[in-house]
């Protein structure tokens, strides 16, 4: 019910999103995707899964696959820290809503970002499959991305 | 919270009346002398009529009424039940459903070709060709024939009949259509207005309703009332004659066989007392919401997982209180579990009832006269379970007709009579439950299906096969040998749908056949989807579950099989098993267990080993699916959820059996 709300801008050109970390860039996360963060939990390895899902954890009572999409992205696997949190999203995989919990290396905070100040996803400068990536928005001094994320997933 | 919109309640009595017409229209179909089924049937429709008037099914009510007129004539015994009138009447019946459940969508058009066949059908076989009755005003049926040319009647309405919804003054308007009345209200027992309760009926009526009317069709009016009204029914001109008992009908089904006249006194007495309408059987059934009913055992499954936990820290505790309650709660989730399964068990007749009508109408279209014969009906198995096999069932009937069963004329040449035999059979055999259906006709032809294989490429010429292996391409996709497609089957859609459904449910699909006596196909299945009993083992750092039903038995793995990987067989007192090593089918990290484990299972005819490093004890399995994201993993069926609060992942056995395990190990090495 949540879930491909990302396009949800409000009149004003504004989307609230989760500002979190992974690897050394920052993703902003369409808020009404997001259900809850929580601490990192043991996790069960699941043989012959893709890299980015390889394995599963139970958030209550629910087996739910986690996504780490640092390989999407290019990045070196790195290990938990005091900082990593498990996002809880809410997301629809050919229509209909799956949940997954997503890693991160550190959440910051919900804040808004602005439609205006939307970039477009430079062509070269980067190895990312541009399909990953719904849009690239600066927030402050920094570049933001803001990730397809039924496509990263799927 | 559960609807209690009256259309959806009229409309889940509907289906069931329904259900119940198909079953007794295809019984009349075998039995058509049988008055006792003529007026099940009639009396469904008649329900059906009443209720959906009540309800503003007014096409509904319409169609019946005609559909009824039409069935009275069957039911006075003056049209014969005939195969074409049954066959009339189930379309009819199709159409009320129709017309029920998607009234803008169904076209008046069908209803009107129905009803003019079931009148030409009844026109044209009664013995006097007059017009219908309308029900207003039937002719009299011999026997409980009326002679006289009026009634007085006497009616006294139990005193909360208010309170149900019944309207006495509507029973007077439909006794009034009938004939002109008169009527004279009993003021008797109406109390003064200080105590008058408002909701109470006090008063009663005498009538006399003058006309040419069957004592059925006055007991008709009353139908719906039941027992909650006693009806004295005097006939007119026998009201001359000195004080005659007064019959007293408390029922206004009919009488099962029409009674001779002279003696109607007395079955109208024994009406009084006992209830003679069959369904109305007393029973304390509660309907449930189906969604309501999984919610309890996902709260069930929840339950089961966290008594596991508590039971998995009582242990660690030395306090005998903690332990004691903790084995308390143990017993109680167990039982609690158990119930809930319970409730959700169907027995599986529910399904094989539909399945009759299936063969009816391909029996008929095929121009092939086979008997149904259905075994078992009172096995149970989880509801969601007996939804999701009527499709594979479908298929595997219309395919024993179609393909299964020879020509009539063929049949006769032989041994066998022309009317062939299905069994859809249904029992538990272990914990699981075996449905089969056979047929009695040609069997499979090895070499056909063989020829076929490799005509389509599914396997190369001259590669040594099993009849078992053969009989498999049945259920590769697209695959059918029937010479000619029919409309039925042919087209080679649907076996490996069946399949595919099949082993969705955790089960499996057998074949055996006789060259010229037969086939049977069978199906394996589990009991329920959502908890199974499993095997708990540790490989590496993972954990995981086997399905208990498909482990044959636990061996050690010998010392000298532990490195080697030039033959990976087992020798079990004689027997070849050949065993995969699911450290490296897993890719598990770290030194192996010293003393590794060989789990031997089994699926269909196969044996295999799984070797484990570590054997952890019997579990509670409650079933969690896997994510969609996650559709590619094959090798695991679903995952559960540990004491510890850990996922673990259920091995899907089938799976592994079925793939080549040397070449899985081979994959997975060369991945790592």
């Amino acid at each position: 019910m949540m879930a491909e709300t990302a396009e949800s801008v409000g009149q004003d050109g504004a989307l609230q999103v989760v500002m979190l970390r992974i690897g050394a860039e920052t993703f902003a996360l369409d808020a009404g995707m997001v259900r809850e963060i929580i601490d990192p939990i043991p996790a069960t390895r699941v043989a012959g899964a893709r890299a980015h899902l390889a394995s599963v954890v139970n958030v209550r009572g629910n087996v739910v696959p986690l996504a780490d999409i640092r390989e999407r992205f290019g990045m070196p696997q790195a290990v938990a820290t005091r900082d990593t949190r498990f996002v809880v999203i809410e997301v629809a995989i050919d229509g209909d809503p799956v949940v997954v919990a997503l890693v991160a290396d550190k959440v910051f905070e919900v804040t808004e970002i602005q439609f205006g100040e939307r970039q477009s996803v430079p062509k070269i400068g980067t190895s990312w499959r541009p399909e990953y990536i719904k849009t690239i928005v600066k927030f402050g001094e920094e570049f933001v991305i803001v990730p397809d994320v039924e496509k990263v997933l799927n | 919270m559960s609807s209690l919109d009256p259309i959806d309640i009229f409309r889940t009595e509907a289906a069931e009346l329904l259900d119940c017409l198909e079953a007794t229209l295809l019984d009349l179909g075998e039995k058509p002398d049988s008055t006792a089924l003529i007026d099940t049937a009639f009396r469904a429709l008649h329900t059906i009529k009443g209720s959906g008037a009540m309800f503003g099914f007014d096409r509904v009510a319409a169609f019946t009424h005609d559909f009824e007129t039409a069935f009275d004539l069957v039911r006075q015994g003056k049209v014969p039940a005939s195969v074409e009138l049954v066959n009339v009447s189930l379309s009819a019946k199709d159409y009320i459903r129709m017309l029920i459940e998607d009234p803008d969508n169904t076209s008046a058009i069908i209803g009107e070709a129905v009803l003019d066949e079931l009148k030409h059908l009844v026109a044209g076989e009664a013995p006097k060709p007059s017009a219908p009755p309308v029900a207003s005003a039937p002719p009299a049926p011999q026997g409980t024939a009326v002679a006289s040319p009026g009634w007085r009647l006497g009616l006294v309405f139990e005193a909360d009949i208010l309170r149900n919804g019944t309207n006495p003054l509507a029973l007077l308007d439909d006794l009034r259509d009938l004939g002109p009345c008169q009527v004279v209200p009993r003021l008797d027992g109406v109390s003064d207005l200080a105590a008058l309760d408002p909701e109470a009926l006090a008063i009663a009526w005498d009538i006399t309703l003058n006309g040419d009317v069957s004592r059925e069709a006055i007991e008709d009016v009353f139908v719906f009332v039941g027992d909650e009204v006693t009806l004295t029914l005097t006939p007119l001109d026998v009201e001359a004659a000195p004080a005659p008992e007064p019959e007293t009908a408390t029922e206004a089904a009919p009488a099962a066989l029409p009674a001779p006249a002279p003696d109607a006194a007395a079955p109208a007495a024994e009406a009084r007392t006992g209830n003679r309408r069959p369904d109305d059987r007393p029973s304390a059934t509660v309907r449930v919401e189906a969604g309501r009913l999984d919610e309890l055992m996902d709260r069930v499954g929840e339950l089961v997982i966290a008594q596991a936990r508590l039971s998995q820290l009582a242990g660690l505790q030395t306090d005998v209180g903690i332990k004691s309650i903790s084995e308390e709660i143990e017993r109680l989730s167990a039982r609690l579990r158990d119930t809930t399964m319970g409730i959700r068990m169907v027995p599986i007749g529910s399904l094989f009832g539909r399945f009759r009508r299936l063969v009816h109408d391909l029996s008929r279209d095929l121009g092939k006269p086979v008997d149904f014969i259905t075994e078992g009906e009172e096995t149970e198995l989880d509801k969601t379970m007996i939804e999701r096999l009527a499709d594979p069932l479908v298929h595997l009937i219309r395919n024993a007709i179609d393909h299964g069963i020879e020509d009539p004329a063929r049949r006769g040449a032989g041994t066998k009579g022309p009317t062939g035999r299905i069994v859809l059979a249904a029992e538990h055999v272990g914990a699981q439950v075996l449905v089969s259906v056979s047929d009695d006709g040609a069997g499979l032809d090895a070499a056909r299906i063989r020829a076929k294989a490799e005509e389509k490429g599914l396997v190369a010429p001259g590669t040594p096969l099993t009849d078992q292996q053969i009989y498999q391409f049945l259920f590769a996709p697209g695959f059918s040998t029937a010479q000619e497609i029919s409309a039925l089957s042919g087209r080679g859609v649907g076996m490996d749908v069946v399949k595919k459904t099949i082993e969705g449910l955790r089960g499996s699909i057998d074949i055996a056949t006789v060259p010229g006596a037969g086939t049977t196909v069978s199906l394996r299945l589990p009991l329920t989807l959502a908890i199974i009993e499993g095997l708990l083992i540790r490989v590496g750092e993972g954990r995981y579950v086997l399905p208990l039903s498909a482990v044959e038995e636990c061996v050690e793995l010998p010392a000298a099989d532990r490195l080697t990987r030039g033959r990976d067989f087992l020798n079990i007192r004689g027997e070849l098993v050949p065993f995969l090593r699911l450290r490296s089918l897993f890719g598990a990290e770290g030194e192996p267990d010293p003393h590794q484990k060989v789990i031997v299972i089994a699926a269909g005819d196969a044996r295999i080993g799984l070797v484990a490093d570590q054997i952890n004890g019997k579990h509670q399995t409650v079933i969690k699916s896997l994510s969609k994201l996650h559709a590619d993993v094959t090798t695991f069926s679903g995952a559960t959820i540990l004491g510890d609060g850990t996922a673990a992942l259920i091995i899907d056995v089938g799976q592994l059996v079925a793939g080549d395990g040397a070449e899985r190990i081979q994959d997975f090495q060369e991945v790592a």
